[in-house]
């Protein structure tokens, strides 16, 4: 039973139809809807005209303009690069020690190398640079492989342990899961707990030094500190790149870790390893 | 005679489904073959208790067929408040990354719970509204029950089907990574199937209308059935990897399968939440008004200007990637000159109270009609302006797109949704009316504060973003890195999950309300007899 609507006195006529009680009015389209919708229209016309728009069978029209996506970033990008292609130069060819005390170089790889550091070096590391578990605090002053701007530019350049650059960092902790029996692990772990705070069983530090001796010293050195030539670390700092409780360390001496970083030479310039160097370098504990 | 044929298909399937389980090469496609064998069994046991039992022999063809769609908007009510739950929890996840749970890795993390978010809300809510509201529409306005007997059934539980293999393949690994494509090769030829019986019942009922002409809700829900069939089928070509699992490689590649896919994504929005709930509001605003619709010339050149020109929009979704610059050109100009059309349909729908303002102090129904046709008219501006590339460059990949995505789904589709089922409830149950207007009210003023915080909230956040992405020093080198800008995000995304809160609690209160106005509010003798208008 359809319920017939409330008409009004001033109401308008309607089309005649009627479905379930619903009437049409017979009203225009509203003037400036229809003034707005041909003005779109005019405009998408010019619009197609000006920009590249309409397919042909090859290729499709370029617009008046000459204007395209790839056109536009070329052009920002060489107006960049051509503002900076003279202080790029001097900072590539610059001697590395130099490039910390020359100020104007200095300031500009600060923010050359802060971005390639944001873009290619922050996923790992951190946007802060404060590392994470396996990746290395860049901001204090405990170094693997150096602290110097020619040793970070090398690690940077080639990387570590990677496969495609000869030249990478390389070295290999043997996994002493193999090597040493159960106990001795424990006991050496126990020692190396022992040098930078408490060990979980004190009793067995006494013979972890043996162990340590006679198996880690030819890396980590007698007294413990590390050899940045083989990026072995200081075990005596308190500074853990893995972490230094009970169950990482042993977890560590038993398979051993690998660490591995990309070379960056053949994917940045030399100005861009320089600049991030720099800046890696000037972050807190450089040398 | 034919329970007999239905048995033997459905034991064949039934079969079939456990053959095809036995010899799965990964878990969600056994998920999703025990489940079509449980299914086909269930149904099989159903149709053999019934068959030759007395058939009862009452004409019905002068009623309307009303059970469907009383199943249809407790399905809408029911996937609602689903969609928006994970939503909201997702929405928890970004802010607070721990709620990825260890233990819940691979199946409830955000990856997996985005994509059954989406289709939840999209397919599962909006398709049971379109349908169930379309069911309803096309029977009044032509004056006919729906045609095809049993097929309505058919669509109906066909549907919910398509959306348990969908989700529950979701959960367990299986998707194409289209958006809003997801569902596997098998999924899709289900859904291909239950939509042509759908456009069936739809067409068929058109046919045998008593009206004389057909009414402009029909043919916004005739062009949105029509559309999404073909869009579909096209974006969904793919060839399985084995038909024992789930895996399958799409036929088009590289920048033509984009291409494809926001052809699709883009008229998924055109015409499955814009054209279909379009068809919504013609029939739902002028009842409700109870007003005459403002314009019939209006209707009609928005409506083939609206269809003609959203089919192209699709290439803005590619701006400054490898689609050719023409493409985007010709997607940004249709997207602009689709502004006005879009319009038309919320002209007509505010238009159509005039004579009937005062309507919005007592009626909080009206109000939320009234504020979904804003959001629409916010959204479909807010869209071609996004579409301009140089717009584009700054709000592409940014949060400001989900604000954008959210104020129309949330603000145009959830809240005219609300306003059809607080309709329809009393009428299909006979009830005298609503259980309650005040907790109507409740959830208006709920999901519209909902629907402010979470669009504003990602409006500041995206813009925010995106300018931090393009920000450079006085030498051209970036300045942020982009864990900083997703740290600076975090207060927008509490302020956001917030909003899903707030519009999660009105949609359990409907609920809460339209379970009440069935089970308490007087009932009426209801009359569902099919009499042409005069």
């Amino acid at each position: 039973m359809a319920k017939i609507p409330k008409k009004l006195d001033e109401d308008p006529n309607t089309t005649g139809h009627e479905w379930d009680g619903i009437e049409e009015f017979d009203n225009p389209m509203p003037r400036w809807w229809l003034w707005t919708f041909y003005a779109t229209i005019v405009w998408a016309v010019g619009y197609s005209i000006a920009y590249p728009a309409w397919p042909g069978i090859k290729a499709a029209t370029p617009g008046l303009l000459g204007w395209s996506t790839r056109g536009n970033v070329a052009e920002d990008i060489a107006r960049v690069n051509a503002a900076n292609d003279g202080i790029n130069a001097k900072l590539a060819a610059a001697e590395l020690t130099s490039i910390p005390t020359d100020p104007e170089l200095a300031g500009y790889a600060a923010s050359a190398g802060s971005a390639v550091f944001k873009t290619w070096c922050a996923q790992c590391h951190g946007s802060g640079a404060a590392g994470a578990k396996g990746y290395p605090n860049l901001l204090d002053n405990d170094w693997l492989w150096g602290g110097s701007i020619e040793e970070i530019h090398t690690t940077i350049s080639h990387g570590i342990r990677n496969e495609e650059d000869a030249d990478a960092r390389y070295s290999e902790m043997p996994a002493f899961g193999e090597i040493l029996e159960r106990q001795e692990i424990k006991q050496v772990v126990n020692y190396v707990m022992s040098l930078s705070g408490t060990p979980k069983d004190a009793t067995l530090v006494a013979a972890g030094k043996g162990v340590f001796l006679d198996n880690c010293a030819a890396c980590h050195m007698e007294d413990a500190t590390g050899d940045r030539d083989q990026g072995a670390p200081n075990l005596k700092d308190a500074i853990w790149l893995y972490g230094g409780d009970y169950d990482t360390l042993t977890n560590t001496v038993t398979y051993s870790r690998y660490g591995v970083m990309p070379a960056w030479s053949d994917r940045l310039s030399e100005a861009q390893v320089r600049a991030v160097s720099a800046y890696v370098h000037q972050l807190g504990g450089g040398e | 005679m034919t329970n007999y044929i239905k048995l033997v298909v459905l034991g064949l399937i039934a079969f079939f489904a456990l053959i095809a389980a036995n010899y799965a090469r990964d878990l969600a496609y056994l998920a999703n073959a025990l489940t079509v064998a449980a299914v086909a069994a269930g149904t099989f046991l159903w149709v053999l208790r019934n068959t030759d039992e007395p058939v009862s022999t009452t004409d019905l063809s002068g009623q309307y067929m009303d059970g469907v769609i009383r199943f249809g908007v407790v399905a809408t009510a029911f996937w609602g408040v689903v969609g928006f739950l994970v939503g909201t929890f997702i929405a928890f996840q970004l802010a607070f990354p721990g709620l990825n749970f260890e233990w819940a890795e691979g199946y409830a993390n955000f990856g997996r719970l985005r994509p059954l978010h989406t289709s939840a809300v999209i397919f599962a809510f909006g398709g049971n509204a379109l349908i169930c509201t379309s069911f309803y529409v096309v029977q009044r306005t032509s004056a006919a029950r729906l045609w095809g007997g049993n097929l309505a059934w058919f669509v109906f539980w066909g549907y919910q089907l398509f959306i348990v293999l969908a989700a529950t393949g979701y959960l367990l690994g299986a998707t194409q990574s289209k958006e809003y494509a997801e569902p596997e090769w098998y999924t899709d030829l289900w859904l291909t199937v239950v939509w042509l019986a759908y456009l069936a019942v739809f067409v068929g009922t058109l046919v045998k209308r008593k009206e004389p002409h057909i009414y402009v809700a029909n043919w916004f829900f005739l062009s949105f059935i029509i559309t999404v069939a073909m869009l579909h089928v096209v974006n969904n070509l793919s060839i399985p990897v084995s038909i024992f699992g789930s895996k399958s490689v799409q036929v088009f590649s590289g920048v033509q399968d984009a291409m494809t896919q926001w052809w699709y994504g883009h008229n998924a929005v055109g015409f499955f939440l814009t054209a279909g709930f379009l068809g919504m509001m013609y029939y739902f605003v002028p009842k409700q008004a109870e007003r005459p619709v403002f314009s019939y010339k209006l209707s009609i050149i928005h409506f083939w200007a609206l269809i003609f020109l959203y089919i192209w929009a699709g290439p803005h979704h590619l701006h400054y990637t490898a689609l050719p610059d023409w493409a985007g050109t010709l997607g940004m100009v249709f997207s602009i000159v689709l502004w006005m059309p879009s319009w038309g349909g919320m002209i007509n729908g505010l238009m159509t109270l005039s004579g009937a303002w005062d309507k919005l102090r007592t009626d909080p129904i009206i109000r939320m009609m009234v504020i979904s046709l804003g959001f629409y008219g916010m959204s479909t501006f807010e869209g071609p302006m996004m579409s301009i590339r140089a717009v584009n460059s700054l709000s592409h990949y940014t949060d400001w797109t989900i604000g954008h995505v959210h104020s129309g789904a949330l603000g145009w589709n959830g809240m005219i949704t609300f306003g059809a089922l607080y309709f329809l409830v009393p009428k299909l149950w006979a009830r005298e009316s609503l259980y309650s207007l005040r907790l109507v009210s409740w959830h208006f003023w709920l999901a519209t504060i909902g629907i402010i915080l979470y669009a504003a909230s990602m409006w500041v956040t995206g813009i925010m973003e995106g300018l931090m992405w393009r920000e450079v020093d006085a030498n051209g080198f970036l300045v942020n890195s982009f864990a900083d800008t997703v740290g600076a995000k975090f207060p927008m995304y509490v302020v956001r999950a917030l909003g899903g809160v707030l519009f999660l609690s009105g949609g359990m209160i409907m609920c809460y309300n339209l379970y009440m106005t069935v089970r308490r509010s007087p009932a009426v003798t209801a009359d569902n007899s099919a009499v042409p208008a005069e």
